[in-house]
């Protein structure tokens, strides 16, 4: 199945119990789109995305992420998507090197590829003086390269971040921008949750979850426009304030 | 009405720490005044942690000397913690007491009653108390940072001081619990905080920008960034990435990195807009757009751990 885009939901609702934390949420996300997926705390991203990863499946409604249905073919996305977290990416007591070596084979890639895959990333991040030293050891920005490399070495056709630059100093996260910039510029698609608003500017297009459900979505630009704010942190104050969920 | 404040509620002097190999921190000075709210800005990893740790005295420097509420953080160290209320980094309060039961422990350990105090903490802490019988594990992030914060004031300590209290927290609820400290510091209480966003900096008294064990630059917010716009400029087109890339290509421009909505351009020698503009257009981008920029504090901290 082929509908052009990358991600297409249609009325996704996950409940639990008399809960509802996704509540009839519909959207598409172009290929080689960078989409981000903002909201304030307990707004339902997170349980969303879970079900986008095919790691939670919807109580009701359908979409399909890389072409692939998110109730029925949940292993077929998880082969085709990358996911790298703030929280979590990397193991620190395994090498750089042995690292990339788990993540590509758990993605099923041969060892020809793993080893012709790895050197092109040494050398695109100068990172080979580097490969034998445990993850642990080496500076966050280096860390965080690599978590985003090891994400997309077998080549997603969609990534999904969460959170990606918590915590992290203004230089390493325009870094990592840059990164997002040019796996986008090469056709991979970007899912990215954050809650620095100036990054919400580097977005083409972005959505602002308030208690379950999407009450924006458009181009940083067209957002601004519509609630007459001059920044995106203006935009999420108004949009966000009346959420009832988080606090 | 004006306060003057001369006493040094913190006070830290050339303070070193060591783990192994790293060095969490380098010969760091600052001090802070009583009533006033100090901000420790920078990234993980930074240091901030470890000196939190040494001013509430679970750990000791491996040199140089500090002073809490006027003690010896060595000699001193039981004293001061009845002083002290510490929000660490992580949520550390028991999860599977509830609500009342937590904020009544932390009171006890102190021998103080929750009652007398409760003044101090009720002007954020009356929406938890509608939940007292649940779990303290079991509230949403924003609920337990109120009621970590509640904990850590219960015995109405002289200092606050909090550890990233806001990092993973959405911007509204950031903004929220930076307006219930400026009640607390109205009330006369001094505050050590640490972030990891920029944009929290300017609403302390005083900050020290910090990174690699080091501190950078100290002074207040709006001292630190004079100056900054001097040689910033703003740029925008149609097509940012490449803006970006053409930019940095220029020999007439020491840095450029992006900033929201438009990227910000450190000027050098010969920059001149106007050409500047008519030489993008040439090149093809469109809606080019370049402009004076107000440097901020993130502007700073680019500057300063980029030449470091």
């Amino acid at each position: 199945m082929d509908n052009g885009f990358a991600i297409s939901v249609r009325n996704l609702v996950k409940g639990f119990g008399g809960f509802t934390a996704v509540d009839n949420i519909s959207f598409d996300v172009r290929r080689g789109e960078i989409f981000g997926f903002l909201g304030a705390n307990g707004a339902g991203k997170t349980t969303a995305m879970r079900m986008l990863c095919g790691l939670s499946c919807p109580t009701s409604g359908s979409g399909t992420v890389a072409g692939y249905d998110i109730a029925r073919q949940a292993e077929e996305i998880k082969r085709h998507i990358g996911y790298m977290s703030q929280k979590f990416s990397l193991y620190g007591d395994l090498t750089v090197s042995e690292n990339l070596t788990l993540f590509s084979t758990v993605y099923g890639m041969s060892d020809k590829d793993i080893r012709l895959k790895s050197d092109m990333i040494f050398k695109t991040l100068e990172m080979e003086e580097m490969k034998n030293c445990l993850v642990k050891d080496i500076p966050v920005g280096w860390k965080q390269k690599l978590a985003f490399s090891a994400a997309t070495m077998h080549a997603p056709d969609v990534v999904f971040l969460d959170e990606p630059t918590g915590g992290v100093d203004p230089v390493t996260r325009r870094k990592f921008w840059e990164l997002i910039y040019q796996a986008s510029s090469q056709g991979i698609t970007i899912f990215v949750t954050t809650h620095y608003l100036d990054e919400a500017e580097y977005c083409n297009r972005i959505s602002i979850m308030v208690d379950g459900r999407i009450k924006a979505l458009d181009s940083p630009e067209n957002l601004k426009k519509e609630y007459a704010s001059g920044t995106m942190d203006e935009v999420f104050r108004i949009v966000a304030k009346d959420a009832k969920r988080g606090d | 009405m004006e306060r003057y404040i001369y006493e040094k509620a913190i006070d830290v002097q050339s303070v070193s720490k060591q783990y192994g190999k790293i060095q969490a921190l380098e010969d760091v000075s600052f001090s802070v005044a009583e009533g006033s709210m100090f901000g420790l800005i920078g990234p993980d990893g930074a240091g901030k942690s470890t000196l939190y740790r040494i001013l509430t005295t679970i750990v000791a420097p491996d040199g140089g000397r500090a002073t809490v509420a006027g003690l010896d953080i060595v000699k001193d160290y039981r004293k001061i913690r009845a002083e002290i209320g510490y929000m660490p980094d992580r949520f550390s309060l028991y999860p599977d007491l509830t609500v009342n039961e937590n904020l009544h422990f932390f009171a006890s350990l102190f021998g103080v009653s929750v009652k007398d105090n409760y003044d101090l903490i009720a002007p954020f802490f009356d929406q938890l108390v509608k939940f007292p019988n649940r779990r303290a594990g079991a509230l949403s992030g924003g609920m337990k940072q109120k009621l970590a914060l509640g904990c850590a004031l219960i015995h109405r300590p002289k200092i606050l001081l909090l550890d990233e209290p806001t990092t993973g927290v959405d911007a509204v609820s950031r903004s929220e619990f930076w307006d219930m400290l400026a009640v607390l510091k109205d009330k006369g209480m001094t505050i050590l905080v640490s972030t990891s966003y920029m944009d929290e900096a300017k609403r302390c008294d005083r900050i020290a920008l910090i990174n690699g064990g080091r501190i950078l630059d100290m002074d207040t917010p709006e001292r630190l960034v004079a100056g900054m716009g001097d040689n910033l400029y703003n740029a925008s087109a149609r097509d940012m990435y490449p803006l970006l890339l053409a930019l940095r290509d220029m020999h007439e421009v020491q840095d450029c990195y992006t900033f929201g909505a438009t990227l910000h351009v450190v000027a050098g020698a010969d920059f001149n807009p106007e050409e500047i503009s008519v030489r993008l257009n040439r090149m093809g981008f469109d809606d080019v757009e370049i402009y004076p920029a107000k440097g901020d504090i993130e502007d700073l901290f680019i500057k300063l751990a980029g030449n470091g």
